[in-house]
């Protein structure tokens, strides 16, 4: 176990430890606590209310809408934050602040559709 | 800081036709917001029309005036060389051909959003309501495909692949009638697509570990000067090999086409199965022939199995089909094989010139014969729709003798008769493959052709020596643009399959100078 893989060693070790840690506690617990089931624990835990319905719950198709408007604008902003930290150092110009711009341009186009298609109205 | 940046030279001459899509694209987009409804499908059609037919314009111009290029294109991401443009020529065409389908809206649902058999589907059918974000969508898909066919690094060749994909999940779920069927079918080629797309890019990841590049070229090379790493290489090489095979349809990634092709509304099936082939060919044929050429002592017996497994499965399981686009989706697994044949015939430069070259104009004929097919397909229609059911095919031949006449035409030409197209595609490949030491391929392609022909027979003896049902399907008038479609496919049949000679001509130019790298 050498060479180019071998450095990939440690990483195994880390999973290894952590796995270890993880499945050890709750062996430990297992092992000191009572266990008296009654079907009120058996219950899924729904932050304290009682579970209402099946796991398998349909959502709502129209919600992509915030799903777009969340594309929209974390697309832009993956692409602002490292183009903030260059375009002033000497170099890059001009050019790279058009560029930008044109760019966002284009992404501003899906704000537009969506303004017409009035997904921004409140209803 | 890194302060010696410089700018990238985009050789926009030479990308002009894609830009020109995308452009087209995006106005589309446009339209949309800020055309009032009634309007909007007056200004799409002949937008997507000019666009597409102004980059074919664009890519005669390229070839004879510009001249064909002889480096990549964008700091080597996209090689405009002559099997792209004789891609994109064919992809432009075939999309063209298929708009005239989808101008009927006779396909679309009117209102997507509305949940089938709903009180807000009868309303969105009584106001005639109608989904024109097809055209834009459309125009996505084919810039995609274009991109696809001509990315000369693995990271574009992975965006092109979304924009392509991405278009084409939504257009499945479209389908006017049997919506159920046609959303069950969006979903299922979105998850299967999103699927590969995950084992094209954990390929890529491997394979740039390997290589320390994602360009095409540099990945060839470094197959001659990295050592020690063949792990990476190799699962790297089986991963994108997944990707790139399931977007063709070859077995054992053939699950979705059957489902999606018979789900999605027709018009859609008929640029899925044409251009998307196409495109994926010209992607698949990039990576291993491009970045993995010198690997095919590893990959070549692989693609031996996919090949004959993906004739095999497509030819027999077509046989057991009784509904009409299952049966052409099995044959367009089959015939995804017969493409795959050409691919592993490598050889020396010539011997890989001859291979391209049949495999291009395969791939012409077969899409051209096959938007023909399903534009005849959309013309027999029952109560419910399109008459799906083979079995309701029985007799066309007495009731619609020249629409049945025409659908066994090219019925025939999937066979391979000669004198028609698809003898001279199959002739071109196989030929190929045979002087490149693929010949017991050539013998199961032949024989799994010769198992094709009986399924293709058995309709056209179905439709003109059965009686036709009291009840049977009724012939829709065709609009203009079904007429026109089925015409043109007809005609680029009997053409190519009398006096294929300029094409093929064609063709061996645009393969004589192989991939640039």
């Amino acid at each position: 176990m050498g060479g180019y893989f071998g450095s990939y060693a440690l990483v195994v070790a880390l999973f290894a430890i952590g796995v270890a840690v993880v499945a050890g506690a709750l062996f430990l617990n297992r092992m000191l606590r009572p266990t008296r089931l009654t079907p009120d624990k058996l219950l899924t835990y729904e932050c304290g209310v009682d579970p209402v319905g099946e796991g398998w719950a349909q959502s709502q198709v129209r919600y992509y809408v915030f799903t777009y408007l969340y594309v929209v604008f974390a697309v832009d902003a993956v692409f602002l934050f490292p183009w903030a930290t260059v375009y002033a150092a000497p170099g890059f110009g001009m050019t790279t602040l058009v560029e930008m711009f044109l760019f966002l341009g284009f992404i501003a186009l899906g704000i537009v559709y969506a303004w017409r298609k009035r997904v921004l109205a409140w209803t | 800081m890194n302060n010696t940046f410089q700018a990238p030279t985009i050789e926009y001459g030479q990308l002009a036709p894609l830009l020109l899509v995308f452009g087209a694209a995006v106005v589309g987009v446009l339209i949309e917001a800020f055309a009032p409804r009634y309007l909007r499908k007056s200004f799409q059609v002949p937008l997507t029309f000019v666009s597409l037919l102004g980059a074919f314009a664009l890519i005669l111009v390229q070839v004879f005036v510009s001249g064909v290029p002889t480096a990549p294109a964008a700091m080597g991401a996209v090689a405009v060389d002559g099997p792209s443009l004789f891609i994109w020529g064919v992809i432009l065409i075939l999309a063209a051909v298929s708009v005239l389908l989808i101008t009927d809206d006779d396909h679309f649902v009117p209102q997507a959003a509305a949940v089938p058999g709903s009180a807000e589907e009868d309303d969105a059918l009584a106001e005639g309501a109608a989904h024109t974000e097809v055209y834009p969508l459309v125009l996505f898909a084919v810039g995609g495909m274009l991109l696809f066919a001509a990315s000369n690094d693995l990271l574009m060749m992975f965006v092109a692949l979304e924009v392509m994909s991405l278009p084409l999940y939504l257009l499945c779920g479209l389908a006017r009638r049997r919506r159920l069927l046609s959303q069950e079918a969006s979903v299922k080629y979105f998850l299967l697509g999103a699927f590969s797309s995950g084992f094209f890019l954990y390929g890529m990841a491997l394979i740039y570990g390997f290589a320390g590049t994602v360009d095409l070229a540099g990945i060839s090379r470094a197959l001659g000067t990295v050592s020690g790493q063949d792990p990476l290489l190799l699962i790297g090489t089986a991963l994108l090999g997944v990707g790139l095979l399931f977007k063709i349809g070859a077995a054992p990634f053939q699950a979705w086409k059957p489902d999606v092709y018979q789900g999605a509304p027709t018009p859609i099936t008929a640029l899925m199965a044409s251009g998307t082939l196409v495109a994926a060919f010209g992607a698949l044929l990039r990576v291993f022939w491009v970045a993995l050429g010198n690997l095919d002592w590893d990959w070549r017996p692989v693609m031996w199995g996919v090949a004959i497994l993906t004739m095999v499965l497509g030819a027999i399981l077509a046989i057991t089909q009784t509904d009409i686009k299952r049966m052409l989706a099995y044959s367009s697994i089959a015939h995804a094989g017969f493409l795959l044949v050409g691919v592993i015939a490598t050889g020396d430069a010539r011997q890989n010139a001859d291979a391209l070259s049949g495999i291009l104009f395969y791939l012409l004929v077969y899409g051209i014969t096959t938007v023909g097919a399903f534009a005849v397909v959309t013309v027999v229609r029952d109560a419910g729709g399109e008459a799906g059911h083979l079995s309701r095919w029985a007799g066309l031949g007495k009731r619609a003798p020249a629409l049945a006449g025409v659908f066994a035409f090219f019925l025939l030409a999937f066979a391979g008769i000669p004198l028609t197209s698809g003898f001279f595609g199959k002739y071109a490949v196989f030929a190929a493959a045979a002087t490149g030491g693929a010949l017991p391929l050539v013998i199961v392609g032949v024989v799994s052709s010769a198992v094709a022909a009986f399924f293709y027979v058995r309709v056209i003896v179905l439709m003109f020596f059965s009686e036709p049902a009291a009840d049977g399907p009724t012939i829709a008038v065709p609009s203009m643009g079904t007429a026109a479609v089925v015409t043109v496919a007809a005609a680029a049949t009997v053409v190519l399959g009398v006096f294929p000679e300029p094409v093929l001509r064609l063709a061996d130019q645009a393969a004589s100078t192989l991939f640039i790298r």
